[in-house]
This record gives structure tokens, sequence and C-alpha cells, in this order.
């Protein structure tokens, strides 16, 4: 240590500086605050598109509700195989905002796939799906063994 | 990100008790005509749809239509709570002439900009 030459401060090109940590900071921050909507978007990015289902059931029917906003009826696919009902399709990017500039891009386009095991028997040949406001409504009766019987019982 | 048509307001939440609204996800794209705003409401149709202007504010509020379903439900993952939304709308938009059109569950709105402010040529005589 005998140089002479004035010490300098080190060079700081890798430190990301306060400022950036406090963005940092505060983005994190953010995502504990921010509503579950939110997390939910961060995790279409990360695994896809996964449309939110309901399933209904009555005496005679199983009902399956799914949110499939802005598709075309023949971008969605429906089919029982072994008890399973499987809704696929694709929603396609309109191309016209290409060009556009992007302020947010909440909604997600590609494909989906989700499968249903359904808790009793239906007859395949008479499920009907409708495609009506952006939901599907699947329609499956129940195979007539598996609708619930009133059996009378004579007390003697 | 200049121009304000992004800043907005998500309606207060209530972690307890089931929300009265959620907010819709929306793209909102600009053009060199307008902005452009598709916001998903699946279960709403024109009938259900409210849209209000107030000064540089536009609310987006989207009510679900024909819901009632037959039977118990067996499992549930859709919020059936309505639409809301709210945006600061870039003053550069001509107020008078917004547009919507309501197609399986999805708004878009037409925001075109006024005249006076688009990019123009002015040629020297």
């Amino acid at each position: 240590m005998n140089s002479l030459t004035r010490w300098q401060r080190p060079e700081l090109s890798t430190w990301p500086g306060f400022g950036r940590l406090t963005d940092i900071r505060d983005e994190i921050d953010r995502l504990f605050e921010s509503p579950l909507t939110e997390w939910a978007h961060t995790s279409n990015l990360l695994s896809g598109w996964t449309p939110a289902l309901d399933l209904y059931e009555d005496k005679d029917n199983l009902f399956v509700k799914m949110e499939l906003p802005g598709m075309k009826r023949e971008d969605i696919d429906v089919s029982l195989h072994e008890g399973s009902l499987s809704i696929s399709g694709e929603r396609k990017s309109e191309q016209k905002h290409e060009t556009a500039d992007v302020y947010r891009a909440e909604r997600f386009f590609g494909r989906f796939q989700r499968t249903v095991a359904l808790p009793t028997p239906v007859a395949a040949d008479k499920v009907k799906a409708q495609y009506k406001d952006g939901i599907l409504t699947v329609t499956l009766p129940k195979t007539e063994e598996a609708k619930p019987k009133q059996i009378d019982v004579n007390v003697s | 990100m200049k121009a304000t048509i992004q800043t907005e307001q998500r309606p207060a939440t209530d972690g307890r008790k089931e929300r009265e609204f959620v907010a819709p996800e929306v793209n909102i794209f600009e053009t060199k005509d307008g902005y452009v705003l598709e916001a998903e409401m699946p279960g709403v149709n024109k009938q259900g749809l409210e849209i209000m202007l107030e000064g540089n504010e536009i609310t987006l509020v989207g009510h679900r239509q024909n819901e009632a379903v037959a039977g118990v439900p067996l499992f549930r993952e859709r919020a059936l709570a309505d639409y809301r939304r709210v945006f600061d709308l870039d003053p550069a938009i001509d107020t008078a002439k917004i547009s919507a059109k309501m197609d399986q569950g999805v708004l878009t709105l037409t925001l075109p900009k006024s005249e006076r402010v688009k990019p123009r040529k002015i040629t020297v005589d």
C-alpha cells in the first residue's frame, strides 16, 4: 500500500442504487397489498388461461357453466369421455390492434383446456351446449339409473 | 405512459364478505385516431351494461343477466358479482363520440380523439 495515487471511490457500475432498490421494495409492497385478482393475473401469465367453471346439479341434470368471454362458437370444443367432461378451445387475438400502443393487456389469448370428472353417469347422446353472453352452459341429463328414485315401502 | 386513460380506481374490497363488484380485465390500445378499450364481462349483455361519463371519468358497470341456475352448486369458481371499473380519460378524447359494442361478454369501447389534437400536416404556401 505505498501507491500515492489519490483514493478513489470504487466504480459502482453494478450497484443498483438506492432509487432502484426503493422501486423494488415498492413493487413488493404493492404485490402484498394488491387484491387477489391481480395475483390471479400473475398466475395467468405463468400457467396460461384457466377459465372459471361452476358445476350444478338438479334432479334430472348436471349443469356446467364456464366463463369464456369473446370466443367464437366454432373455437369451443366440448367432449365427453368416460365420465369426464372436457372443454377446450382457443381465443384468438384480433390482428387489428397490433400496430397500436398497448396501455393495458390483461386479457389472455391462446389455448385452454379444462376437464371435470362428473359425479354421476350422464346420457352422452343428450348432452347440449349453449354459448351466450360469453358464458358456455353445458346441460348433461343424468341417465335413468342415476336419477334419484322414490321407493314406496308398504308398511304393514 | 403519458396520456391518461390508464389511471383508475378499483372498488374497495373487504376480504371477509363477498364483494359487490369485481374489476373486469381490460385491454387498452391507443391508435392515432383514439383509444380502444376491451373489457371482459362474461354474463353481461347490452341490457345489463351501464356506462357513465362524468367530467373526465368514465365508469363501466356490468350487471350479470339470466344467471339463475336450476339446482344446487356442487362446486363454484365463478365470482357472481357484477362488474365495475373506473378510468380517467385522456382530455384529448372527444367524449361526445364514444361508442360501445357488446359481443359475447366483451365490451369494446371506441374513444376517438377530437379532431383538434390529431396530428396533421400543415402545408406551407
